[in-house]
Protein backbone atom coordinates (compact mmCIF):
# COMPACT_ATOMS: atom_id res chain seq x y z
CA UNK A 1 0.00 0.00 0.00
CA UNK A 2 1.29 3.24 -0.78
CA UNK A 3 2.57 5.38 2.03
CA UNK A 4 2.41 8.86 0.21
CA UNK A 5 0.85 10.45 -2.48
CA UNK A 6 1.69 13.45 -4.52
CA UNK A 7 -1.48 15.25 -3.74
CA UNK A 8 -1.70 14.20 -0.27
CA UNK A 9 -4.37 12.06 1.22
CA UNK A 10 -7.89 12.91 1.47
CA UNK A 11 -9.38 9.67 3.25
CA UNK A 12 -7.99 7.69 5.82
CA UNK A 13 -9.82 4.59 7.21
CA UNK A 14 -8.65 2.27 10.22
CA UNK A 15 -10.32 -0.61 11.11
CA UNK A 16 -13.26 0.20 10.11
CA UNK A 17 -16.12 -2.89 10.63
CA UNK A 18 -19.61 -2.89 10.30
CA UNK A 19 -23.02 -4.92 10.71
CA UNK A 20 -26.13 -5.40 9.64
CA UNK A 21 -27.51 -7.05 12.60
CA UNK A 22 -25.78 -9.92 13.34
CA UNK A 23 -23.93 -10.01 9.61
CA UNK A 24 -20.43 -8.75 9.65
CA UNK A 25 -20.53 -7.25 6.14
CA UNK A 26 -17.11 -5.65 6.69
CA UNK A 27 -14.17 -6.43 8.36
CA UNK A 28 -11.28 -4.14 9.53
CA UNK A 29 -11.02 -1.92 6.26
CA UNK A 30 -7.68 0.16 6.54
CA UNK A 31 -7.19 2.46 3.61
CA UNK A 32 -5.52 5.76 2.46
CA UNK A 33 -7.54 7.39 -0.37
CA UNK A 34 -5.38 10.19 -1.94
CA UNK A 35 -6.55 13.54 -3.10
CA UNK A 36 -7.25 14.48 -6.56
CA UNK A 37 -7.21 11.68 -8.00
CA UNK A 38 -9.92 8.74 -8.89
CA UNK A 39 -9.80 5.59 -6.99
CA UNK A 40 -12.06 2.98 -7.91
CA UNK A 41 -13.45 -0.60 -5.68
CA UNK A 42 -14.25 -3.60 -7.53
CA UNK A 43 -15.19 -6.97 -6.40
CA UNK A 44 -17.89 -9.58 -6.99
CA UNK A 45 -21.70 -8.41 -6.23
CA UNK A 46 -22.08 -8.19 -2.70
CA UNK A 47 -18.33 -8.11 -1.31
CA UNK A 48 -19.31 -4.67 0.57
CA UNK A 49 -17.72 -2.26 -1.56
CA UNK A 50 -20.80 -0.09 -2.25
CA UNK A 51 -21.62 -0.71 1.56
CA UNK A 52 -18.33 0.65 2.25
CA UNK A 53 -18.40 3.60 -0.02
CA UNK A 54 -21.99 4.36 1.85
CA UNK A 55 -19.51 4.25 5.07
CA UNK A 56 -17.73 7.57 3.95
CA UNK A 57 -20.71 10.06 3.72
CA UNK A 58 -22.53 8.20 6.56
CA UNK A 59 -25.45 7.25 3.99
CA UNK A 60 -25.59 3.61 6.58
CA UNK A 61 -26.63 6.17 9.12
CA UNK A 62 -29.96 5.59 7.86
CA UNK A 63 -30.24 2.38 7.17
CA UNK A 64 -32.08 0.37 11.35
CA UNK A 65 -29.50 -1.87 12.93
CA UNK A 66 -26.56 -0.73 10.61
CA UNK A 67 -23.42 -0.62 13.39
CA UNK A 68 -20.07 0.58 12.33
CA UNK A 69 -16.71 0.64 14.44
CA UNK A 70 -12.92 2.27 13.08
CA UNK A 71 -12.24 5.28 12.38
CA UNK A 72 -13.12 7.27 8.79
CA UNK A 73 -10.88 10.68 8.73
CA UNK A 74 -11.80 13.13 5.92
CA UNK A 75 -9.98 16.03 5.11
CA UNK A 76 -8.31 15.17 8.58
CA UNK A 77 -11.25 15.34 10.86
CA UNK A 78 -13.20 12.01 12.25
CA UNK A 79 -16.82 11.97 10.37
CA UNK A 80 -17.79 9.45 12.78
CA UNK A 81 -17.22 11.41 15.91
CA UNK A 82 -19.83 12.60 17.70
CA UNK A 83 -19.71 16.76 17.25
CA UNK A 84 -20.26 15.45 13.83
CA UNK A 85 -22.52 17.27 11.61
CA UNK A 86 -23.84 14.48 9.00
CA UNK A 87 -25.67 17.32 7.29
CA UNK A 88 -22.26 19.42 6.88
CA UNK A 89 -20.60 16.35 5.85
CA UNK A 90 -22.99 15.02 2.90
CA UNK A 91 -22.61 18.66 2.08
CA UNK A 92 -18.94 18.11 1.83
CA UNK A 93 -18.92 14.49 0.27
CA UNK A 94 -20.88 13.99 -2.47
CA UNK A 95 -22.79 11.13 -4.02
CA UNK A 96 -24.04 9.96 -7.06
CA UNK A 97 -26.60 6.87 -7.22
CA UNK A 98 -26.43 4.05 -9.27
CA UNK A 99 -29.28 4.89 -11.08
CA UNK A 100 -30.27 8.20 -11.94
CA UNK A 101 -32.28 9.98 -9.59
CA UNK A 102 -33.16 13.28 -10.35
CA UNK A 103 -35.91 15.16 -7.94
CA UNK A 104 -39.18 15.12 -10.09
CA UNK A 105 -39.15 19.02 -10.52
CA UNK A 106 -37.18 21.31 -13.68
CA UNK A 107 -33.68 20.86 -14.36
CA UNK A 108 -32.55 24.12 -12.78
CA UNK A 109 -34.82 23.62 -9.56
CA UNK A 110 -32.72 20.20 -9.53
CA UNK A 111 -29.85 22.17 -9.53
CA UNK A 112 -30.42 24.80 -7.13
CA UNK A 113 -31.99 22.65 -5.02
CA UNK A 114 -28.23 21.98 -2.69
CA UNK A 115 -27.57 25.58 -2.92
CA UNK A 116 -30.54 26.57 -2.10
CA UNK A 117 -31.19 24.65 1.24
CA UNK A 118 -27.70 25.77 2.09
CA UNK A 119 -28.41 29.06 1.66
CA UNK A 120 -27.18 30.71 -1.56
CA UNK A 121 -29.12 33.46 -2.52
CA UNK A 122 -31.98 33.48 -5.02
CA UNK A 123 -29.84 36.49 -7.03
CA UNK A 124 -26.64 34.11 -7.21
CA UNK A 125 -28.91 31.07 -8.55
CA UNK A 126 -28.76 31.42 -12.36
CA UNK A 127 -24.99 31.91 -12.05
CA UNK A 128 -24.37 28.84 -9.93
CA UNK A 129 -26.35 26.68 -12.11
CA UNK A 130 -24.97 27.28 -15.24
CA UNK A 131 -21.52 26.74 -13.30
CA UNK A 132 -22.91 23.61 -12.35
CA UNK A 133 -24.05 22.47 -15.71
CA UNK A 134 -21.19 23.69 -17.64
CA UNK A 135 -19.02 21.54 -15.20
CA UNK A 136 -21.42 18.42 -15.60
CA UNK A 137 -20.99 18.80 -19.66
CA UNK A 138 -25.13 18.98 -19.48
CA UNK A 139 -24.93 22.85 -20.06
CA UNK A 140 -24.98 22.81 -24.28
CA UNK A 141 -27.86 20.23 -24.66
CA UNK A 142 -30.11 21.92 -21.75
CA UNK A 143 -29.29 25.63 -21.64
CA UNK A 144 -32.17 26.60 -24.03
CA UNK A 145 -34.97 24.29 -21.81
CA UNK A 146 -33.87 24.91 -18.10
CA UNK A 147 -37.29 24.76 -16.69
CA UNK A 148 -38.69 21.24 -18.16
CA UNK A 149 -38.95 18.38 -15.68
CA UNK A 150 -35.56 16.42 -15.58
CA UNK A 151 -37.51 13.31 -15.72
CA UNK A 152 -37.94 14.39 -19.55
CA UNK A 153 -34.21 14.10 -19.69
CA UNK A 154 -32.50 10.69 -21.11
CA UNK A 155 -31.06 8.45 -18.62
CA UNK A 156 -27.31 9.18 -19.47
CA UNK A 157 -28.54 13.03 -19.53
CA UNK A 158 -30.11 12.52 -16.13
CA UNK A 159 -26.84 10.82 -14.51
CA UNK A 160 -25.00 14.11 -15.33
CA UNK A 161 -27.46 16.53 -14.17
CA UNK A 162 -27.13 14.21 -10.60
CA UNK A 163 -23.30 14.78 -10.96
CA UNK A 164 -24.16 18.13 -11.74
CA UNK A 165 -26.26 18.79 -8.57
CA UNK A 166 -23.85 17.03 -6.58
CA UNK A 167 -21.11 19.93 -8.12
CA UNK A 168 -23.35 22.39 -7.01
CA UNK A 169 -22.98 22.52 -3.32
CA UNK A 170 -19.17 22.09 -4.20
CA UNK A 171 -18.08 19.15 -2.40
CA UNK A 172 -14.41 18.25 -1.77
CA UNK A 173 -15.21 14.48 -2.59
CA UNK A 174 -17.80 12.83 -5.15
CA UNK A 175 -18.33 9.54 -4.35
CA UNK A 176 -19.72 7.23 -7.18
CA UNK A 177 -21.78 4.21 -6.49
CA UNK A 178 -21.55 2.50 -10.11
CA UNK A 179 -22.58 5.69 -11.87
CA UNK A 180 -22.88 3.85 -14.93
CA UNK A 181 -24.80 0.54 -14.33
CA UNK A 182 -28.22 1.76 -15.97
CA UNK A 183 -26.80 3.23 -18.71
CA UNK A 184 -25.82 2.30 -22.85
CA UNK A 185 -22.00 2.43 -23.74
CA UNK A 186 -21.99 6.24 -25.51
CA UNK A 187 -23.68 7.50 -22.43
CA UNK A 188 -21.08 5.45 -20.23
CA UNK A 189 -18.22 7.32 -22.00
CA UNK A 190 -19.16 10.77 -21.21
CA UNK A 191 -19.32 10.19 -17.80
CA UNK A 192 -16.22 8.55 -18.00
CA UNK A 193 -14.80 11.75 -19.56
CA UNK A 194 -16.48 13.71 -17.45
CA UNK A 195 -15.11 12.08 -14.28
CA UNK A 196 -11.81 12.59 -15.49
CA UNK A 197 -12.14 16.23 -15.89
CA UNK A 198 -13.51 16.23 -12.23
CA UNK A 199 -10.30 14.50 -10.65
CA UNK A 200 -8.47 17.83 -11.28
CA UNK A 201 -10.64 19.51 -8.73
CA UNK A 202 -12.08 16.84 -6.58
CA UNK A 203 -11.21 13.53 -4.72
CA UNK A 204 -13.06 11.19 -6.56
CA UNK A 205 -14.29 7.45 -5.52
CA UNK A 206 -16.04 5.27 -7.80
CA UNK A 207 -17.48 1.82 -7.63
CA UNK A 208 -17.87 0.12 -10.19
CA UNK A 209 -18.60 -3.47 -11.65
CA UNK A 210 -16.78 -2.80 -14.86
CA UNK A 211 -13.63 -3.80 -14.37
CA UNK A 212 -12.34 -2.17 -17.75
CA UNK A 213 -14.07 1.08 -16.61
CA UNK A 214 -11.94 0.75 -13.55
CA UNK A 215 -8.71 0.38 -15.55
CA UNK A 216 -9.90 3.61 -17.75
CA UNK A 217 -10.56 6.35 -15.56
CA UNK A 218 -8.82 5.42 -12.50
CA UNK A 219 -5.25 6.44 -10.74
CA UNK A 220 -5.88 3.02 -7.76
CA UNK A 221 -7.91 0.19 -7.67
CA UNK A 222 -9.13 -1.67 -4.62
CA UNK A 223 -10.37 -4.94 -4.70
CA UNK A 224 -12.90 -6.11 -2.05
CA UNK A 225 -13.98 -9.58 -1.26
CA UNK A 226 -16.59 -10.84 0.97
CA UNK A 227 -16.20 -7.59 3.18
CA UNK A 228 -12.70 -8.37 2.96
CA UNK A 229 -10.29 -5.09 1.59
CA UNK A 230 -7.65 -8.06 -0.36
CA UNK A 231 -5.56 -5.54 -2.14
CA UNK A 232 -5.25 -1.81 -2.86
CA UNK A 233 -2.60 -0.15 -5.16
CA UNK A 234 -1.51 1.54 -8.59
CA UNK A 235 -4.21 0.34 -11.10
CA UNK A 236 -1.95 -0.43 -13.55
CA UNK A 237 -0.14 -2.80 -10.91
CA UNK A 238 -3.74 -4.00 -9.79
CA UNK A 239 -4.14 -4.69 -13.36
CA UNK A 240 -0.88 -5.93 -14.20
CA UNK A 241 0.84 -7.57 -11.83
CA UNK A 242 -1.37 -8.56 -8.83
CA UNK A 243 0.14 -9.96 -5.64
CA UNK A 244 -2.98 -11.91 -3.99
CA UNK A 245 -4.20 -14.66 -5.47
CA UNK A 246 -7.85 -13.94 -5.04
CA UNK A 247 -7.34 -10.49 -6.75
CA UNK A 248 -5.58 -12.11 -9.94
CA UNK A 249 -8.45 -14.51 -10.09
CA UNK A 250 -10.99 -12.05 -10.48
CA UNK A 251 -9.06 -9.78 -12.32
CA UNK A 252 -8.29 -12.78 -15.24
CA UNK A 253 -12.08 -13.80 -14.87
CA UNK A 254 -12.22 -16.88 -12.94
CA UNK A 255 -15.16 -15.85 -10.67
CA UNK A 256 -18.00 -13.25 -9.90
CA UNK B 1 -61.98 -30.40 -25.40
CA UNK B 2 -65.31 -28.78 -26.86
CA UNK B 3 -66.81 -29.23 -23.70
CA UNK B 4 -63.45 -27.06 -21.79
CA UNK B 5 -64.01 -24.54 -24.58
CA UNK B 6 -67.49 -23.89 -23.08
CA UNK B 7 -66.92 -24.31 -19.49
CA UNK B 8 -63.81 -21.58 -20.19
CA UNK B 9 -66.49 -19.46 -21.87
CA UNK B 10 -69.15 -20.18 -19.39
CA UNK B 11 -66.84 -18.82 -16.21
CA UNK B 12 -65.90 -15.65 -18.89
CA UNK B 13 -69.89 -14.65 -19.39
CA UNK B 14 -70.44 -15.11 -15.73
CA UNK B 15 -67.56 -13.05 -14.52
CA UNK B 16 -68.49 -10.84 -17.82
CA UNK B 17 -72.28 -10.40 -16.04
CA UNK B 18 -71.13 -9.82 -12.29
CA UNK B 19 -68.50 -6.75 -13.85
CA UNK B 20 -71.43 -5.40 -15.70
CA UNK B 21 -74.11 -5.69 -12.97
CA UNK B 22 -72.17 -2.24 -11.50
CA UNK B 23 -72.56 -0.27 -14.63
CA UNK B 24 -75.93 -1.35 -15.13
CA UNK B 25 -76.57 -0.24 -11.49
CA UNK B 26 -74.90 2.99 -11.91
CA UNK B 27 -76.67 3.51 -15.49
CA UNK B 28 -80.44 2.76 -14.18
CA UNK B 29 -79.52 5.05 -10.99
CA UNK B 30 -78.82 7.89 -12.76
CA UNK B 31 -82.28 7.36 -15.51
CA UNK B 32 -84.11 7.31 -12.31
CA UNK B 33 -82.60 9.83 -10.26
CA UNK B 34 -82.28 12.26 -13.47
CA UNK B 35 -85.75 11.09 -14.87
CA UNK B 36 -87.74 11.95 -11.41
CA UNK B 37 -85.65 14.81 -10.74
CA UNK B 38 -86.56 17.10 -14.17
CA UNK B 39 -89.65 16.19 -13.61
CA UNK B 40 -89.46 19.31 -11.18
CA UNK B 41 -88.85 21.85 -13.71
CA UNK B 42 -92.55 20.69 -15.84
CA UNK B 43 -94.50 22.87 -13.10
CA UNK B 44 -91.58 24.34 -11.13
CA UNK B 45 -89.24 26.96 -13.48
CA UNK B 46 -85.25 25.77 -12.97
CA UNK B 47 -84.08 29.06 -12.51
CA UNK B 48 -85.98 29.43 -9.19
CA UNK B 49 -84.44 26.26 -8.06
CA UNK B 50 -81.02 27.22 -8.98
CA UNK B 51 -81.30 31.31 -7.50
CA UNK B 52 -84.51 31.16 -4.68
CA UNK B 53 -82.84 31.96 -1.59
CA UNK B 54 -85.67 29.90 0.61
CA UNK B 55 -86.29 25.94 0.87
CA UNK B 56 -90.01 26.28 1.71
CA UNK B 57 -91.65 22.96 0.46
CA UNK B 58 -94.69 22.77 2.41
CA UNK B 59 -95.84 26.67 2.41
CA UNK B 60 -97.91 28.24 -0.38
CA UNK B 61 -96.30 29.20 -2.60
CA UNK B 62 -93.74 26.53 -2.28
CA UNK B 63 -89.95 27.61 -2.71
CA UNK B 64 -87.76 25.04 -4.11
CA UNK B 65 -84.46 26.88 -3.23
CA UNK B 66 -81.56 24.80 -3.51
CA UNK B 67 -79.04 27.14 -2.54
CA UNK B 68 -79.57 27.50 1.59
CA UNK B 69 -78.69 23.74 1.23
CA UNK B 70 -76.46 23.54 -1.34
CA UNK B 71 -74.06 26.07 0.63
CA UNK B 72 -75.09 24.35 4.26
CA UNK B 73 -73.27 21.41 2.21
CA UNK B 74 -70.42 23.72 1.21
CA UNK B 75 -69.81 25.19 4.36
CA UNK B 76 -69.94 21.83 6.23
CA UNK B 77 -67.47 20.34 3.60
CA UNK B 78 -65.24 23.29 3.82
CA UNK B 79 -64.62 23.54 7.37
CA UNK B 80 -64.59 19.55 7.19
CA UNK B 81 -61.65 20.05 5.02
CA UNK B 82 -59.72 23.30 6.98
CA UNK B 83 -59.08 20.86 9.51
CA UNK B 84 -58.85 17.24 8.14
CA UNK B 85 -56.48 17.78 5.50
CA UNK B 86 -53.82 19.61 7.95
CA UNK B 87 -54.37 16.81 10.05
CA UNK B 88 -54.52 14.00 7.50
CA UNK B 89 -51.29 14.98 6.03
CA UNK B 90 -49.53 15.54 8.72
CA UNK B 91 -50.56 12.14 10.12
CA UNK B 92 -49.53 10.54 6.80
CA UNK B 93 -46.06 12.41 6.60
CA UNK B 94 -45.45 11.21 10.14
CA UNK B 95 -46.62 7.09 9.12
CA UNK B 96 -45.04 7.37 6.15
CA UNK B 97 -41.69 9.14 6.86
CA UNK B 98 -40.67 9.38 10.80
CA UNK B 99 -42.48 7.00 13.13
CA UNK B 100 -40.77 3.76 14.29
CA UNK B 101 -41.88 1.04 12.46
CA UNK B 102 -43.51 -0.55 15.57
CA UNK B 103 -45.76 2.73 16.01
CA UNK B 104 -46.81 2.80 12.72
CA UNK B 105 -47.98 -0.46 12.53
CA UNK B 106 -50.28 0.51 15.09
CA UNK B 107 -51.65 3.55 13.81
CA UNK B 108 -51.87 2.85 10.66
CA UNK B 109 -54.45 -0.26 11.04
CA UNK B 110 -56.02 2.11 14.08
CA UNK B 111 -56.79 5.13 11.63
CA UNK B 112 -58.32 2.76 9.33
CA UNK B 113 -60.63 1.17 11.61
CA UNK B 114 -62.26 4.88 12.32
CA UNK B 115 -63.24 4.22 8.14
CA UNK B 116 -65.21 1.07 9.63
CA UNK B 117 -67.37 3.15 12.37
CA UNK B 118 -71.04 2.86 11.39
CA UNK B 119 -71.94 6.96 10.64
CA UNK B 120 -74.86 7.16 13.27
CA UNK B 121 -72.49 5.98 15.67
CA UNK B 122 -70.55 9.22 14.84
CA UNK B 123 -73.43 11.71 15.08
CA UNK B 124 -74.38 9.86 17.94
CA UNK B 125 -71.24 10.73 19.79
CA UNK B 126 -71.34 14.08 17.82
CA UNK B 127 -74.93 14.95 19.54
CA UNK B 128 -74.18 13.61 23.07
CA UNK B 129 -70.54 14.95 23.45
CA UNK B 130 -69.58 17.25 20.92
CA UNK B 131 -72.40 19.62 20.94
CA UNK B 132 -73.04 20.19 24.31
CA UNK B 133 -69.13 21.09 24.08
CA UNK B 134 -69.53 23.17 20.90
CA UNK B 135 -72.50 25.31 23.16
CA UNK B 136 -70.99 25.75 26.19
CA UNK B 137 -67.20 26.74 25.23
CA UNK B 138 -68.50 29.10 22.71
CA UNK B 139 -71.55 30.35 24.42
CA UNK B 140 -74.24 29.86 21.71
CA UNK B 141 -77.54 29.49 21.68
CA UNK B 142 -77.39 25.77 20.72
CA UNK B 143 -74.42 23.39 20.05
CA UNK B 144 -75.79 22.24 16.65
CA UNK B 145 -74.08 24.16 14.37
CA UNK B 146 -72.13 23.86 11.05
CA UNK B 147 -68.95 23.81 13.23
CA UNK B 148 -69.83 20.80 14.85
CA UNK B 149 -70.78 19.43 11.68
CA UNK B 150 -67.59 19.82 10.14
CA UNK B 151 -65.34 18.58 12.82
CA UNK B 152 -67.39 15.12 12.98
CA UNK B 153 -67.45 15.16 9.21
CA UNK B 154 -63.73 15.96 9.56
CA UNK B 155 -63.22 13.15 11.43
CA UNK B 156 -65.00 10.71 8.82
CA UNK B 157 -62.55 11.85 6.45
CA UNK B 158 -59.37 11.56 8.09
CA UNK B 159 -59.03 7.78 7.03
CA UNK B 160 -59.22 8.32 3.26
CA UNK B 161 -56.96 11.26 3.43
CA UNK B 162 -54.48 9.46 6.44
CA UNK B 163 -54.54 6.47 4.14
CA UNK B 164 -54.25 7.56 0.29
CA UNK B 165 -51.80 10.55 1.44
CA UNK B 166 -49.96 7.77 3.08
CA UNK B 167 -49.70 5.33 0.35
CA UNK B 168 -48.41 8.32 -2.04
CA UNK B 169 -46.18 9.27 0.50
CA UNK B 170 -44.01 6.20 0.75
CA UNK B 171 -44.42 5.17 -2.77
CA UNK B 172 -41.97 8.61 -3.65
CA UNK B 173 -38.79 6.09 -4.30
CA UNK B 174 -36.21 6.05 -2.21
CA UNK B 175 -33.43 6.73 -4.24
CA UNK B 176 -35.28 10.16 -4.47
CA UNK B 177 -34.69 10.73 -0.84
CA UNK B 178 -31.49 9.33 -0.67
CA UNK B 179 -30.27 12.06 -3.36
CA UNK B 180 -31.88 15.05 -1.32
CA UNK B 181 -30.16 13.55 1.95
CA UNK B 182 -26.67 12.79 0.11
CA UNK B 183 -26.94 16.81 -1.12
CA UNK B 184 -26.64 17.51 2.73
CA UNK B 185 -30.12 18.13 3.42
CA UNK B 186 -32.12 17.61 6.51
CA UNK B 187 -34.89 15.06 7.05
CA UNK B 188 -37.32 17.73 7.63
CA UNK B 189 -35.95 19.35 3.99
CA UNK B 190 -36.18 15.98 2.53
CA UNK B 191 -39.61 15.92 3.48
CA UNK B 192 -41.02 18.92 2.46
CA UNK B 193 -38.73 20.11 -0.14
CA UNK B 194 -38.86 16.47 -1.97
CA UNK B 195 -40.85 14.35 -0.41
CA UNK B 196 -44.01 16.00 -0.42
CA UNK B 197 -43.83 17.65 -3.44
CA UNK B 198 -43.32 14.51 -5.18
CA UNK B 199 -46.13 12.72 -3.53
CA UNK B 200 -48.66 16.15 -4.29
CA UNK B 201 -50.86 14.31 -6.94
CA UNK B 202 -51.76 12.01 -4.59
CA UNK B 203 -52.33 13.25 -1.74
CA UNK B 204 -54.35 15.93 -3.54
CA UNK B 205 -56.30 12.86 -4.81
CA UNK B 206 -56.68 11.77 -1.16
CA UNK B 207 -58.09 15.20 -0.44
CA UNK B 208 -60.44 15.10 -3.37
CA UNK B 209 -61.84 11.50 -1.76
CA UNK B 210 -62.35 12.93 1.40
CA UNK B 211 -64.49 15.65 -0.13
CA UNK B 212 -66.68 13.13 -2.22
CA UNK B 213 -67.03 11.90 1.41
CA UNK B 214 -67.78 14.48 3.66
CA UNK B 215 -70.11 15.84 0.81
CA UNK B 216 -72.38 12.87 0.73
CA UNK B 217 -72.32 11.72 4.62
CA UNK B 218 -76.26 12.05 5.48
CA UNK B 219 -76.82 10.75 9.22
CA UNK B 220 -73.62 12.20 11.02
CA UNK B 221 -74.28 15.30 9.56
CA UNK B 222 -78.53 15.33 10.56
CA UNK B 223 -77.84 14.51 13.89
CA UNK B 224 -75.07 17.33 15.06
CA UNK B 225 -76.06 20.23 12.35
CA UNK B 226 -79.19 21.20 13.47
CA UNK B 227 -80.90 21.51 9.85
CA UNK B 228 -82.52 25.16 9.68
CA UNK B 229 -82.54 25.25 6.25
CA UNK B 230 -80.87 28.89 5.94
CA UNK B 231 -78.23 30.72 3.60
CA UNK B 232 -75.48 30.42 6.44
CA UNK B 233 -72.97 33.48 6.14
CA UNK B 234 -69.35 33.04 6.07
CA UNK B 235 -67.81 32.54 9.13
CA UNK B 236 -70.79 33.56 11.20
CA UNK B 237 -72.85 31.09 9.49
CA UNK B 238 -70.30 27.74 10.97
CA UNK B 239 -71.21 28.79 14.55
CA UNK B 240 -75.08 28.45 13.28
CA UNK B 241 -77.08 25.24 12.28
CA UNK B 242 -77.46 24.73 9.01
CA UNK B 243 -79.21 22.00 6.83
CA UNK B 244 -77.25 19.91 3.87
CA UNK B 245 -78.62 18.63 0.96
CA UNK B 246 -78.27 15.31 1.96
CA UNK B 247 -79.86 15.45 5.23
CA UNK B 248 -83.03 17.52 3.63
CA UNK B 249 -83.27 14.29 1.63
CA UNK B 250 -83.12 11.81 4.52
CA UNK B 251 -85.77 14.33 6.20
CA UNK B 252 -88.26 14.84 4.10
CA UNK B 253 -88.24 11.93 1.78
CA UNK B 254 -90.72 10.08 4.27
CA UNK B 255 -93.00 12.23 4.19
CA UNK B 256 -93.74 13.80 0.77
CA UNK B 257 -96.73 12.64 -1.50
CA UNK B 258 -95.35 10.47 -4.64
CA UNK B 259 -95.03 12.05 -7.54
CA UNK B 260 -95.80 15.58 -6.01
CA UNK B 261 -93.26 18.39 -6.80
CA UNK B 262 -91.93 18.24 -3.55
CA UNK B 263 -91.16 14.56 -4.21
CA UNK B 264 -89.55 15.95 -7.37
CA UNK B 265 -87.40 18.64 -5.65
CA UNK B 266 -85.93 15.91 -3.70
CA UNK B 267 -84.97 13.97 -6.56
CA UNK B 268 -83.38 16.84 -8.28
CA UNK B 269 -81.28 17.72 -5.02
CA UNK B 270 -79.98 14.22 -4.66
CA UNK B 271 -79.23 14.82 -9.11
CA UNK B 272 -77.24 17.78 -7.98
CA UNK B 273 -75.36 15.95 -5.06
CA UNK B 274 -74.68 13.27 -7.42
CA UNK B 275 -73.23 15.33 -10.10
CA UNK B 276 -70.79 16.60 -7.04
CA UNK B 277 -69.95 13.74 -6.50
CA UNK B 278 -69.52 12.42 -9.71
CA UNK B 279 -67.28 15.41 -10.87
CA UNK B 280 -64.95 15.53 -6.96
CA UNK B 281 -64.57 11.00 -7.88
CA UNK B 282 -63.39 12.09 -12.02
CA UNK B 283 -60.77 15.15 -10.70
CA UNK B 284 -59.68 12.86 -7.90
CA UNK B 285 -59.27 10.08 -10.27
CA UNK B 286 -57.29 12.32 -13.11
CA UNK B 287 -55.44 13.12 -10.33
CA UNK B 288 -54.58 9.53 -9.65
CA UNK B 289 -53.43 8.21 -13.07
CA UNK B 290 -50.98 11.73 -13.60
CA UNK B 291 -49.19 10.60 -10.63
CA UNK B 292 -46.18 8.44 -11.39
CA UNK B 293 -42.53 8.16 -11.46
CA UNK B 294 -40.37 6.69 -14.29
CA UNK B 295 -37.83 6.05 -12.07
Amino acid sequence: MPETYENGTEIEVKDLNLWYGDNHALHDISIDIPKNSVTAFIGPSGCGKSTFLRCLNRMNDLIPNCRIEGQVNISGEDIYAKETDVVDLRKRVGMVFQKPNPFPMSIFDNIAYGPRIHGMSKKEMPEIVENALQSGALWKEVSDRLDVSALDLSGGQQQRLCIARTLAVKPEVILFDEPCSALDPISTSKIEDLILELKKDYTIVIVTHNMQQAARISDHTAFFLLGDLIEFGKTNQIFENPQEKETEDYITGRFG
Amino acid sequence: MLNRQLKEKGIESLLFAAGAAAVLALFLLCIFLFKDGLLLFENYPISSFLTDTKWYPTSEPEHFGLLPLLLGSLIVTVGAILFSVPLGIATAIYISELADPKISNILKPVTEILAGIPSVVYGFFGLVILVPIVQKTLQIPTGQTALTGSIMLGIMALPTIISISEDAISSVPRSIKEGSLALGSTKWQTIYKVTVPAALSGISAAVMLGVGRAIGETMTVMMVTGNSAVIPGFPSGLFAPVRTMTATIALEMGEVPQGSDHFHALFAIGSVLFITTFIINIIANYIKRRYRFNL
